[in-house]
């Protein structure tokens, strides 16, 4: 994979984002909106932390026997009539899908939204043969025509308002300015108009998966639209790309992660179309199934003992949208195709590009992500690990000094935290010293190293009277009064 | 030849990952896996049908609740009601219930996507449903059609059984569980299609039926 394909680092990209007022206002409206139906979804289930224990053991249970349940996998699949192939990283799995695609002589593929093939990016692998790849997602549809990234798991296009969408339609479905209102519900009509033609006449499609069982080898796409439906039922030719942690062991397996995914990820007790097929079946939906199984860097991930519960990951994005960081600067800051906390997280781990070291320091660590995961990924204690690691690393390559002031402030911090006596007089003395930099109750501006810190961040002054001032206060007051 | 080389340092690397961690006899630790969550639900038959309803209303699925011996007249009042001239009919379907298309012209659920374009409805039976999260699932099997069938036309008319309404996912998925060792394709449908994609404004209907009907019936 080429660096040319990596955008900006998180710390360039994000004070970018914050400046565009139009993504935070439609982020926000978003993320909280979404957040408020998943509590309510998930409140009513009175077994709700069972199946997420059920979830989380499951796919442990899976991982840790990885190997056994991918070449069960193969197995099915083949006996079922498809086609398995294995993909050591994105180069590999691409070159796949390209011959696989070239020998049907094609040169238009429909797709649905898959999170792994914008991963090991397939699309732009597959124009290099002059084979284009269309979006059928609507939301993947609209980034496409805008030939941007998307910039939400789930929503890719929640950057883009309804008049930017109808501009984009009548340019590329070629209508009449008079044809296409920017009501919603006419440019979903014609999305349907547009896309219609093309599932009808499609030989081949392109999907990837949301689960794969593997004792029956069955595959699994969760989708809203039917998109997805109509790709993996009316082209011959059917092409899944798969993360090789999406596998699970059993049939049965699936009433637990389809209970958890639909009310996790668009607040819905069930997603409107779900699919799920074996092979191949004669005169019913297509006629040759090949699936691709991508390792790059998941097999990398499993033998990492901290990184290993990633490979957890549902992709729901219910992290996304708790997450206080990714509420302000978007999916885009993330300078990768899984944002949010899980991304800061996947990504370093999956792609390892030098820049995204610092990309689980795009956290506040307050823990909500971890609250929400369905799977019960601890994406904090992940988050500390990675930081911690990114520091011994660029220490032991002298590109971080091997102490610093950031670890004489935390060793002292130490100290004046170990006891209530010291943290008292610590404050005491910090009132006094405060004094040069408090502006209207601010501290603002502060010298040297910290002024970076400050810059950035609102931290109230020391107050006259601490807390702990005023308690003890009162109780000696209410004694006097007794 | 380099697909084999890349199967086997796949497999070799997660082999080596799992050191430690796997388990003797995968099959025997999943088998002992806990599953703490609800197997069956705990509503009785009248208020399970009670709550699929209420969450196929919900969705925004018509659905009516009627006796067997009235399905044929109501399939043919809601197909006049929708100006359906051309119906796709399912190898299966109950016959009892097909004369409600009447003089209609039918379309197998073999024809191709083109044609099932071209058709206005589907009239089809389902394998099982979900109350709590009001789905409808398709096993492929008599009366139910080709996948295309149920996906292409614009309204999808669906007979549902009293008794084949379940509580919970668990239930539902322990019914297919014979389909799908037998290589059935399933869908699962939770109301019209639907999509939130445009400033998180809901339209219902995008690329599956735009009109999904749902027929219950009580004693059967």
């Amino acid at each position: 994979m080429s660096d040319a394909r990596i955008p900006l680092p998180f710390h360039e990209a994000a004070p970018r984002a914050l400046d565009d007022g139009q993504l935070r206002r439609n982020l926000a409206n978003v993320t909280s909106s979404i957040r408020e139906k998943r509590a309510a979804m998930t409140s009513e289930m009175p077994d709700w932390e069972a199946l997420r224990d059920a979830g989380k053991a499951i796919k442990e249970h899976t991982l840790a026997n990885l190997g056994h349940y991918l070449e069960q996998l193969e197995a099915s699949v083949t006996a079922a009539g498809g086609t398995v192939h294995w993909a050591r990283d994105a180069d590999e799995a691409n070159r796949i899908v390209r011959d696989l695609v070239r020998e049907t002589g094609t040169r238009d593929v429909v797709k649905v939204k898959s999170m792994t093939t914008d991963e090991i990016h397939l699309n732009e692998a597959l124009a290099e043969d002059g084979v284009t790849a269309i979006e059928t997602d609507l939301a993947e549809l609209i980034v496409q025509l805008a030939h941007e990234p998307s910039s939400h798991i789930l929503v890719p296009a929640i950057h883009k308002n309804r008049s930017e969408i109808r501009a984009l339609f009548l340019e590329a479905f070629d209508l009449d300015p008079s044809e296409l209102s920017d009501d919603p519900a006419a440019l979903a009509g014609a999305a349907r108009r547009f896309l219609r033609e093309r599932f009808l006449t499609a030989k081949v499609a392109v999907s990837g998966a949301n689960f794969a069982v593997a004792d029956t080898g069955t595959l699994c796409v969760v989708e809203s639209e039917g998109n997805g439906r109509m790709c993996t039922t009316l082209p011959d030719t059917l092409i899944t790309v798969m993360g090789i942690e999406k596998v699970v062991p059993t049939w049965r397996d699936l009433e637990v992660f389809l209970q958890l995914l639909p009310r996790s990820s668009t607040a819905e007790r069930m997603n409107p179309y779900t699919s799920f097929w074996t092979g191949v079946r004669e005169g019913d939906g297509p006629q040759t199934f090949h699936l691709v199984l991508l390792d790059a860097g998941r097999s990398a991930t499993l033998r990492d003992e901290a990184g290993r519960d990633t490979l957890r990951c549902i992709r729901c994005s219910a992290c996304l949208n708790v997450c206080p960081i990714y509420e302000r600067v978007g999916g885009h800051a993330y300078g990768s195709v899984y944002p949010g906390p899980i991304g800061a997280i996947l990504t370093p781990q999956l792609r390892g590009a030098k820049q995204d070291g610092e990309l689980p320091y795009a956290s506040t660590l307050c823990g909500a992500c971890y609250e929400v995961c369905p799977v019960k990924i601890d994406i904090p204690s992940i988050l500390v690990e990675m930081r911690r690691r990114t520091v011994h690393k660029e220490r032991a390559e002298s590109r971080l000094p091997a102490t610093s002031l950031i670890d004489a402030a935390l060793r002292g911090a130490a100290v004046a935290f170990a006891t209530p006596r010291r943290y008292e007089a610590a404050q005491r003395l910090a009132r006094i010293g405060q004094a040069p930099w408090v502006r209207k109750g601010v501290l603002k501006n502060l010298p040297g190293p910290l002024a970076g810190w400050s810059d950035a961040r609102d931290l109230r002054a020391i107050p006259k009277q601490a807390f702990r001032d005023w308690w003890r206060e009162r109780d000696e007051k209410q004694e006097m009064d007794a | 030849m380099s697909g084999k080389d890349a199967r086997r340092a796949m497999l070799d690397a997660i082999q080596a990952a799992t050191e430690g961690v796997r388990d003797d006899d995968p099959a025997a630790a999943h088998a002992a896996l806990t599953r703490p969550y609800r197997q069956v639900g705990e509503r009785d038959a009248a208020a399970r049908l009670d709550l699929f309803e209420e969450r196929l209303v919900d969705y925004g699925v018509d659905v009516s609740r009627l006796h067997a011996s009235d399905v044929a007249s109501a399939i043919d009042e809601e197909l006049a009601r929708r100006r359906a001239s051309k119906v796709v009919v399912p190898l299966g379907f109950p016959e009892a219930y097909g004369v409600g298309v009447g003089a209609r012209e039918r379309l197998a659920d073999d024809a191709s996507p083109r044609e099932l374009d071209a058709a206005d409805a589907t009239v089809s039976t389902c394998a099982v449903a979900i109350a709590e999260t009001g789905t409808i699932a398709l096993d492929a099997g008599a009366g139910q059609g080709r996948r295309a069938a149920s996906l292409v036309p614009d309204v999808h008319l669906c007979i549902v059984h009293a008794s084949q309404v379940v509580a919970v996912v668990p239930e539902a998925t322990a019914r297919l569980e014979p389909a799908v060792k037998a290589g059935a394709p399933i869908t699962w449908i939770s109301g019209p299609s639907a999509t939130s994609d445009i400033e998180l404004v809901r339209v219902a209907g995008v690329h599956g039926p735009r009109t999904l009907l749902v027929l219950l019936v009580t004693d059967a």
